[in-house]
């Protein structure tokens, strides 16, 4: 199947988003935010329709429609303008809202939309290709720089306050990576099943991992390995990758889960 | 009052009052100021404001009404001291395994900033702490698969390897044995007469650091006693129950 130009680059893409989604996954995880990966594909949704409408490059605006929402969250939740949950309800609400209404304007409720929903093994150009890597190299390397304020705050927002750090601004770090991983996972997973990809690979880590270091590593193993698996039952199988891809995934997470039950919490 | 240099108190509170979101007042009036290189044992009965005035102190709460200075400064502001903090009841949310060596490094965030990789001066003053309540075996270890009493030791740790100016401990000796505790009593003192660390001491059992202490407050909805723990009066002895 890598004789195809489109299947190397699927999964070159692939790659990255893989170990992508569950590493800025954790943080979400970790500081009991899943959801807003889900919200944030939600306002991708909306950014794919405004670039169809636009006849512009969709991933460009889903990208700005994501990182706008991501601190519109932020700004909403530290200026106590809203409780947290309010704050996600009504961005993304709006998000998904203003999605079908561009998309009913556009009149394009077609295969190409379809395509950023459950995510395309054919869609992947050379030039997003360039676009996912040189964004995850980014994500990877703030990652990398600021590891030990990013687990200090998700560990112990307080005690980091205390310690100096400052916390507002590593938080809009975590939602600005979660929107630049929306943003560019949207071609392999689509809109509504990237947070699925940053959360389930993180599941199965934290059952299986012995350190929060360990916790990271296996994720991002695991949502490289149900990226890889999930896009070769998609070839052969015909199927969009998306939902092989989190079937692969779901599957490795309750395996374990059954496995090892988690640790006795405190 | 004008002061300058190392006469800057450690802490300062004019006039603090606070009181939660639609709640009464948790503290009033309090006014303190914390000579550097003091051993501040905080006492009072529940729900006193002890938590409250620790939380003031460290710029976790705003207060109400009056100022809050750290040598010299509002708390949270560059060129503070740095502080080590111990919260009551501290426990992990994650999810994932932390290991005791983990959760103690990030108590390096306020000497080493979030920016790059620890050092080896930094794994030196970790693993220092770590061996300092006695965890050294099970550094490597979940945290989660500690007992109640190691578990606290290692925010113990956590706060000390921050190499603090400040150190504030609410109700560090909670499920912690005797020994420890003795432990913990000498090694503040150490770290008061050797380094100048202040310590602000949250407890309600003064056993283990009463030859420690060199000031006592009571907080009983505002500041009922600061004095020299010899200076209590008898009626207010066994400062746990005053009621
Ligand atoms: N998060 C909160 N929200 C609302 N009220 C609070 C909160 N925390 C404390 N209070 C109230 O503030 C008052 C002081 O509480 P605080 O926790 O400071 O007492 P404490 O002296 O530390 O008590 P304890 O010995 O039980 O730890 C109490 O009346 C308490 O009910
Ligand atoms: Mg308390």
């Amino acid at each position: 199947m890598l004789r195809f130009e489109f299947m190397r680059l699927a999964f070159a893409a692939g790659a990255v988003v893989g170990l992508l989604a569950p590493a800025v996954g954790f943080f979400l995880v970790e500081r009991r935010a899943a959801l807003v990966g889900d919200g944030l594909g939600h306002l991708a949704f909306a950014g794919v329709a405004a670039g169809t409408l636009l006849g512009i490059s969709p991933v460009g605006t889903a990208l700005v429609f994501a990182v706008a929402g991501a601190l519109a969250i932020q700004w909403l939740g530290t200026r106590r303008h809203a409780a947290g949950d309010q704050a996600l309800a009504l961005v993304f609400y709006t998000g998904i809202a203003l999605g079908v209404v561009l998309v009913s304007a556009a009149g394009r409720l077609d295969a190409g939309l379809f395509a950023f929903l459950f995510g395309s093994i054919l869609t992947v150009e050379s030039s997003d290709l360039w676009l996912i890597l040189a964004l995850g190299g980014v994500a990877f390397l703030a990652i990398g720089l600021l590891w030990r304020g990013l687990v200090a705050t998700t560990l112990d927002p307080e005690g980091s306050r205390v310690a100096g750090a400052r916390v507002a601004a590593l938080d809009t770090v975590v939602a600005v990576l979660a929107a630049l991983t929306v943003g560019i996972s949207m071609r392999i997973v689509g809109v509504l099943l990237v947070a699925a990809l940053m959360t389930l690979p993180v599941i199965a880590a934290q059952r299986l991992a012995w350190s929060l270091s360990s916790t990271f590593g296996l994720a991002a193993l695991v949502g490289l390995g149900s990226v890889l698996v999930g896009l070769t039952i998609s070839y052969y199988a015909d199927l969009p990758p998306g939902g092989t891809i989190v079937l692969v995934a779901a599957a490795v997470a309750l395996v374990a889960t059954v496995a090892r039950p988690v640790g006795r919490a405190r | 009052m004008h002061v300058t240099g190392d006469t800057v108190p450690a802490v300062m509170l004019d006039g603090v009052s606070f009181a939660y979101p639609g709640g009464p007042a948790a503290l009033e009036d309090a006014t303190l100021a914390v000579e550097r290189g003091s051993f501040v044992g905080i006492a009072g009965p529940n729900g006193g404001g002890k938590t409250t005035l620790l939380r003031l102190a460290l710029g976790l709460e705003r207060p109400a009404t009056g100022t809050v200075l750290l040598h010299g400064r509002p708390p949270g502001t560059r060129g503070g001291p740095r502080v080590g903090y111990l919260p009551q009841r501290a426990h992990l949310t994650a999810g994932s395994p932390v290991t005791v060596r983990e959760i103690v490094s990030a108590g390096r965030l306020a000497v080493r900033g979030a920016f790059g990789p620890l050092r080896a001066v930094d794994r030196a003053a970790v693993a220092a702490a770590i061996e300092r309540v006695g965890l050294a075996e099970r550094a490597d270890v979940p945290l989660r698969t500690l007992s109640g009493g190691m578990q606290q030791r290692a925010f113990i740790a956590k706060a000390l390897a921050a190499e603090p100016a400040l150190l504030a401990l609410d109700e560090p000796t909670t499920g912690v044995d005797a020994a420890s505790q003795e432990t913990l009593a000498a090694l503040l003192d150490e770290l008061r007469r050797e380094l100048g660390v202040t310590v602000l001491y949250v407890s309600h059992e003064f056993g283990a650091v009463e030859h420690v202490v060199t000031r006592l407050l009571l907080v009983r909805g505002r500041i009922t006693f600061d004095g020299l723990p010899s200076e209590l009066p008898g009626h207010l002895h066994d400062p746990s129950h005053v009621h």
